[in-house]
């Protein structure tokens, strides 16, 4: 009776499967939805929702398929109050035995003044935002007059239709597709350890090992502990072409800032070419001379450039000096990324555009200078594992 | 079924709202873990104390870490121990029982009875730390590799998964788990926590707090909006100090205790400096 509803769900890009539908049907199963719409909207929530930025969308599926509920109940009510009226105009004879029932526990008036006081109710109820169909279609069917008033007192309460219709989580709604994740597994490959630093870490093969050499005379082996050794220098290209990619770089940018194993990473911005200078923020402050960076960020630092390659040929060919100012006896923007390409042990650089396009001569000509790579989860593996290649270097042990 | 886990309906001391009683209700009965998100200070925590002392069971809490691994919360191999036993002869080193350390989850399976166990802040460890913990978390069952031996949780135990999303958890994670996202209490339920915690304060005081705390988070520039845990805490500090006539301006008492961050201050001085209003 759910699974419509959770079809509603997968359409507005809730991922739910089997597993909810099976968890929820256990949890109806067990009553503790009280049931009630109200009970069925926090349970449905708790069980079908993992996350919140899903909750808005879930809170619109509910209302889009939950909202004619309500409405039914109301009908309902109309229909059996006509049935009432019906069965006191027929005759005894005709009577069915639920009829002459009902009929002969209160006789009819009373019984029609007990329907109205919970219709009364139940529309008071409705406007406090707490009337739940089910509740309706219950007392509407008679459970007996001393039913009435059992779920009385919980005015104040926001009912499920009123809450989901409220939107509160609005906020929470993250239409960036939340897959940082995939990227920052990729990127966690790029992850070294190195030992150095004091020796203070337990080395237990070691002591074992020398334990043993000593005639089990314990030998304690000390080591210095692992820390990661990787260095990221990140360049990003960022405007102009670009601007289409940005949420993608984005998002690989913020996989790249939460990713903790990497010793250091320092991100520089330009835009399509570096000439003489890469800059601090988006807006191109703060510029940072090739010839300085290079200086503070030795061989060993991986190099990552992200940009689509796309340029006028003419750009890669502008001559600029270090101060990142365009002057005839500069040096070519081609020529000042090779520089970078040299001087790291290991580059590459991710191109956002599909591989299809990659004819154009200026991508061309940089896949001569850097090897490149899609920016897609798929590419970003293959870079990291190029950018991994060569292996770390042996730890060293000492005995004490 | 639900007759033997009684309904959780908060305690004396920890309010909760029908959303939260459903999903704590929800992984009782289906013996899921709760994973509770929320922005911090909403009493993630706590919550899994509020269930301990409702169902009256004992509370266990693996404190994660970044250097914590799945392993941890199993059990430890004491070698080091061991080896200094076996040369400082101190009992009996033939038994490697003796030599295994368990972790809070390894505890949590091994009790008798059944025990709440609180997970706090998963998002802190490593990238892959919740999968490690999948089959385990779903069997309730672990083999200590050293020994051969199996520890199987006697009574399963009800586990409480808090997170800060500093890290986003995996699906394979999240698809086992019963979800609750904390809202933060609007002003009707905050009054009542902070009744709860502060029974004795002056009316007019708590309302004036409340106006002042409310404002603040409409701020929108501030990087941490204060929550809960700060508004209790801050009462308290004006509660001691005394403190009888509160409004928002730059010269409000201690203002430290509801913004923690540098900017966050300097952004409160700049915005009240000159008896401005506050933007919204």
């Amino acid at each position: 009776m759910f699974v419509g509803f959770l079809y509603e769900l997968r359409r507005r890009k809730v991922p739910v499967g089997a597993q909810e539908a099976v968890a929820l049907a256990r949890a109806l199963e067990a009553g503790l939805h009280d049931s009630s719409l109200d009970g069925f909207y926090e349970v449905a929530r708790a069980l079908l929702v993992h996350s919140e930025a899903h909750l808005d969308a879930f809170d619109q599926a509910f209302l889009a398929h939950f909202k004619g509920v309500q409405d039914q109940g109301d009908t309902l009510l109309a229909e059996l109050l006509g049935w009432l009226e019906e069965a006191e105009a027929k005759d005894l004879s005709e009577r069915t035995p639920e009829e002459e029932a009902a009929l002969l526990a209160l006789g009819p008036e009373a019984l029609r003044q007990l329907f109205a006081a919970r219709m009364r109710q139940q529309d008071r109820r409705r406007q406090q935002g707490n009337g739940t169909a089910e509740e309706q279609m219950q007392e509407g069917q008679g459970r007996g007059p001393r039913a009435e008033g059992t779920q009385e007192g919980e005015g104040g309460r926001r009912g499920a239709l009123k809450t989901a219709d409220a939107r509160l989580y609005r906020g929470y709604r993250d239409d960036r597709v939340l897959d940082t994740r995939s990227l920052a597994v990729a990127l966690r490959k790029l992850r070294a350890f190195q030992r150095e630093g004091a020796f203070e870490e337990l080395d237990l093969e070691g002591t074992i090992d020398a334990t043993a050499r000593n005639a089990g005379e314990l030998e304690v082996i000390l080591r210095p502990p692992r820390k990661p050794s990787t260095r990221v220098l990140l360049l990003m290209d960022v405007g102009g072409s670009m601007t289409p990619h940005a949420h993608l770089v984005n998002r690989l940018f913020s996989a790249a800032r939460k990713a903790t194993h990497f010793r250091e990473l320092r991100t520089h911005y330009f835009h399509n070419c570096v000439y003489g200078s890469v800059y601090r923020t988006e807006g191109f402050a703060d510029p940072v001379p090739v010839p300085e960076l290079l200086a503070d960020c030795g061989p060993h630092w991986k190099l990552v450039l992200v940009g689509d390659a796309l340029m006028a040929p003419y750009e890669l060919m502008l001559r600029a000096g270090a101060q990142g100012r365009y002057t005839p006896d500069g040096v070519e923007g081609v020529v000042w990324m090779m520089q970078l390409a040299q001087h790291f042990e290991r580059t590459a650089w991710l191109n956002p555009e599909p591989p299809a396009s990659w004819w154009s001569p200026t991508i061309r000509t940089l896949r001569s200078v850097f090897p490149m790579f899609p920016l897609t989860v798929e590419g970003l593996g293959e870079a990291v594992g190029h950018l991994t290649r060569g292996g770390v270097r042996k730890s060293p042990t000492v005995r004490r | 079924m639900t007759d033997r886990l009684r309904r959780f309906t908060g305690t004396d001391r920890y309010l909760t709202s029908p959303a939260l009683q459903a999903a704590v209700n929800c992984a009782l009965a289906l013996e899921r873990p709760l994973l509770v998100k929320g922005e911090p200070g909403t009493g993630k925590t706590l919550l899994a104390e509020a269930i301990a002392g409702a169902l009256g069971t004992k509370l266990l809490t693996w404190n994660v870490k970044s250097t914590t691994r799945a392993q941890d919360g199993l059990y430890v191999y004491d070698t080091v121990q061991r080896l200094y036993d076996s040369r400082f002869g101190d009992g009996d080193v033939r038994d490697i029982r003796r030599y295994i350390r368990f972790g809070p989850l390894g505890e949590a399976f091994r009790s008798p009875e059944r025990v709440v166990l609180l997970i706090d802040e998963v998002d802190k460890a490593d990238l892959e730390f919740p999968n490690d913990l999948l089959h385990e978390l779903d069997r309730m069952r672990f083999r200590i590799l050293e020994t051969d031996e199996e520890v199987q949780a006697q009574a399963r135990p009800v586990v409480v998964v808090t997170s800060n999303n500093e890290k986003e958890l995996p699906d394979a994670f999240l698809r086992r788990c019963v979800f609750h996202f904390i809202d933060f209490p609007e002003r009707e339920l905050m009054q009542r926590i902070v009744r709860v915690h502060h029974p004795k304060l002056d009316e007019a005081l708590v309302q004036q707090a409340l106006d002042v705390f409310y404002q603040l988070r409409d701020m929108t520039r501030l990087r941490k909006r204060p929550s809960t845990s700060e508004l209790v805490d801050w009462l308290a500090v004006l509660k001691s100090a005394g403190v009888q006539d509160l409004k928002l301006d730059a010269t409000l008492p201690f203002v430290g205790a509801l913004l923690k961050r540098e900017q966050d201050l300097l952004v409160f001085h700049e915005s009240l400096a000159a008896g401005r209003r506050p933007r919204a």
